[in-house]
């Protein structure tokens, strides 16, 4: 079974999810990161694969994958550090990334790499759902990997039940009509956004992503999804100085505090 | 043969809408109706309006007789840069924004690089009161400072783009990202042939204007019925597809697009995209695209700001594929000796971009006879520093 499944099968509610850049802050960095945020308590982790040119990202994102490219990282050196990474890490890992690399690196050689690795699913934001059914679903199921797919507020009820339909693991909801960053708080707007996806009943489980940054928004996500994700907010906290192992698990346990 | 795009937004293997959700339902709005649109008698007459009263259309088609002598054949100069703001953009500025206001939007952000298409878009904004955004990388702000002045006069905000390598690509992602980020009362005018279907097929339409005077022009001022050759610079190629478009079907026309090859292909300092790239996805449409190994965008060179794209438009990819359209480049140098040659022989100023397509002039041996039309996309006005600094080194001093 995909790990993805068996995480929504065993944790009903609070999953938090956990992006950040391969690469960054430094070229070795995303091994231990993986790690640490596993021991942390992250139920899911979506490793960015760096872009040179990352359009629906905001400006914390932005400078990793910047960082990131400057160190040198690559897809191929990428898997290369993934190599041995399910010896000892049994959470979902997923790869997030924009789709050019993903095409240059070949689509069946990356879903091939990718299953090797144990990676369960893939997130690409620039892949449009027709386009990933008509042109790429049979090779990702032949190889047991979930994309993952973005709902907007701006997506209409019609188009979300056509995503739902195509989706597995879980749909990505996007919290606001933005780029990826973090927010303080929720509006009314967000929060009517959120109360109708969850009346639409979709087969998919959902999480709740961008603008998550505290524990009041990962709460409220709980609340209208099964969970979120956080991204710019993680981003930053690798980027400080310090304990990085010190670091992740305070931001962690911050966020999941009772 | 069929060059415009399918129903599915492609041309051929190129084009598509790569885009992120978030960008949906604008891009759905604006493919549902550009067509309607731009059909509408209500908006066919402004736009004919705005173009005869506003611009200065048609723009003359000359015929350049001491470059000719030069060259030994027939030139004949596709006079854009005589147009209103000095450039071909505000033909599709005025249309965009014709369709933005009928989409009912009040937003208006665009791009830019060199600086002309923000101009050519606060220009059209000033005009219909509508809000403008430019956004600008902060490398380009600094080497075209009248031209960002330019816009603020005209009441547009610009902003900088400091992400990236702070020039046209990093400007344009950034109007994306806005664009995500205010979905309901923004209309995104793109300046290129380039991003995600229909804006490809859009501004084509719209700059196609150019071909369509050519046709009564070249009958009336050279005696042929058909040049038998159109001479374009290309970047994104949004004068290049206006320039060659009612001609696309016509195969006794050669059409000839010139990219910039900035200090030459080998020297790696270069925008020529049809040499350097291969095929990729840029601002959410497939085509030809420098790129590294491994997938990631590369910076182009070119002392022509409005040419050093990565990318180009969909529809160049396609014609280049078909070899409908023969793709070469010029360096800096050949460019600026051209620019000197036509201000010298025709009193003309060209700018930086269009003098690529003039460079090409000498890289080919034409007959006599031939008819040979140049677009002469925009004036030189803003690339006067770069001008007088070659000059003073007396390099083309001629």
């Amino acid at each position: 079974m995909n790990r993805i499944d068996k995480l929504f099968r065993q944790k009903t509610g609070n999953i938090l999810s956990v992006y950040f850049t391969a690469g960054y802050p430094k070229l070795d960095s995303t091994v231990g990161i993986i790690k640490a945020l596993e021991n942390a308590g992250a139920d899911m982790i979506e490793i960015g694969i760096p872009f040179s040119d990352p359009m629906a990202d905001g400006p914390v994102i932005q400078r990793s994958n910047e960082r990131a490219l400057k160190n040198g990282m690559t897809l191929n050196l990428l898997f290369d550090q993934l190599n041995n990474i399910r010896d000892e890490v049994k959470i979902p890992l997923l790869l997030m990334g924009y789709l050019n690399p993903v095409i240059q690196f070949g689509v069946e050689n990356f879903c091939l790499k990718c299953s090797e690795t144990g990676i369960d699913g893939i997130i690409i934001p620039d892949l449009p759902p027709l386009i990933y059914s008509e042109q790429y679903f049979s090779v990702f199921n032949h190889y047991d990997l979930y994309n993952i797919l973005l709902v907007s507020p701006q997506s209409s009820d019609e188009r979300i039940f056509a995503i739902d339909k195509i989706s597995r693991g879980f749909i990505y909801i996007v919290s606001s009509s933005s780029i990826t960053g973090t927010k303080d708080k929720f509006t009314d707007t967000q929060i009517s956004y959120f109360r109708r996806i969850q009346e639409m009943n979709l087969k998919n489980p959902g999480l709740i992503g961008f603008g998550i940054s505290n524990r009041e928004t990962f709460v409220v996500a709980g609340q209208y999804s099964r969970g979120g994700i956080i991204g710019s907010a993680f981003v930053k906290v690798i980027g400080q100085e310090g304990n990085l192992n010190e670091n992740v698990s305070q931001f962690i346990s911050n966020l999941k505090e009772k | 043969m069929n060059f415009n795009v399918d129903e599915r937004g492609y041309y051929g293997e190129f084009g598509g809408a790569y885009i992120p959700e978030m960008m949906y339902s604008d891009i759905k709005e604006l493919k549902d109706n550009y067509i309607k649109i731009l059909d509408d008698e209500k908006f066919k007459d402004e736009f004919h309006s705005l173009l005869k009263h506003y611009v200065g259309r048609p723009s003359p088609l000359f015929f350049a007789s001491r470059l000719s002598s030069y060259h030994g054949t027939k030139i004949f100069l596709k006079r854009e840069d005589l147009n209103h703001t000095g450039a071909h953009k505000i033909n599709n500025t005025i249309g965009q924004i014709l369709i933005a206001k009928s989409l009912g939007k009040s937003r208006i952000i665009a791009e830019t690089g060199a600086g002309q298409h923000g101009v050519a878009t606060a220009t059209v904004c000033a005009l219909m009161g509508m809000k403008c955004i430019v956004f600008m990388g902060q490398t380009d702000i600094e080497r075209q400072s009248p031209n960002v002045l330019r816009m603020k006069m005209l009441g547009a905000e610009v902003i900088a783009v400091t992400s990236g390598n702070k020039t046209l690509k990093d400007a344009t992602n950034e109007a994306i990202r806005d664009w995500i980020g205010n979905p309901v009362d923004t209309y995104y005018i793109i300046g290129s042939v380039v991003g995600p279907h229909p804006y490809p097929d859009l501004v084509t339409r719209l700059q196609s204007v150019i071909s369509e005077e050519m046709k009564l022009q070249v009958r009336e001022v050279s005696g042929k019925e058909n040049p038998d050759y159109i001479i374009a610079c290309v970047g994104g190629g949004s004068n290049a597809i206006g320039s060659f478009y009612h001609y696309l079907t016509n195969e006794h026309v050669k059409l000839i697009a010139v990219e910039a090859g900035g200090k030459g292909i080998k020297s790696g300092e270069t925008a020529a995209t049809m040499v350097m790239g291969r095929p990729g996805i840029i601002h959410g449409s497939r085509t030809m695209l420098m790129q590294t190994d491994d997938g990631q965008i590369t910076e182009p060179y070119s002392i022509s700001a409005g040419l050093d794209y990565p990318g180009i438009g969909p529809i160049h990819s396609y014609l280049h594929k078909l070899k409908r359209v023969i793709f070469d480049n010029v360096t800096d140098d050949e460019a600026l000796e051209a620019a000197f040659r036509l201000t010298r022989l025709e009193g003309i100023v060209p700018a930086l971009e269009s003098a690529h397509a003039l460079a090409w002039l000498g890289k080919h041996r034409f007959n006599k006879e031939d008819v040979v039309v140049v677009t002469i996309s925009g004036r030189g006005d803003k690339d006067m520093d770069t001008y007088i600094k070659y000059m003073e080194k007396g390099i083309f001093n001629l």
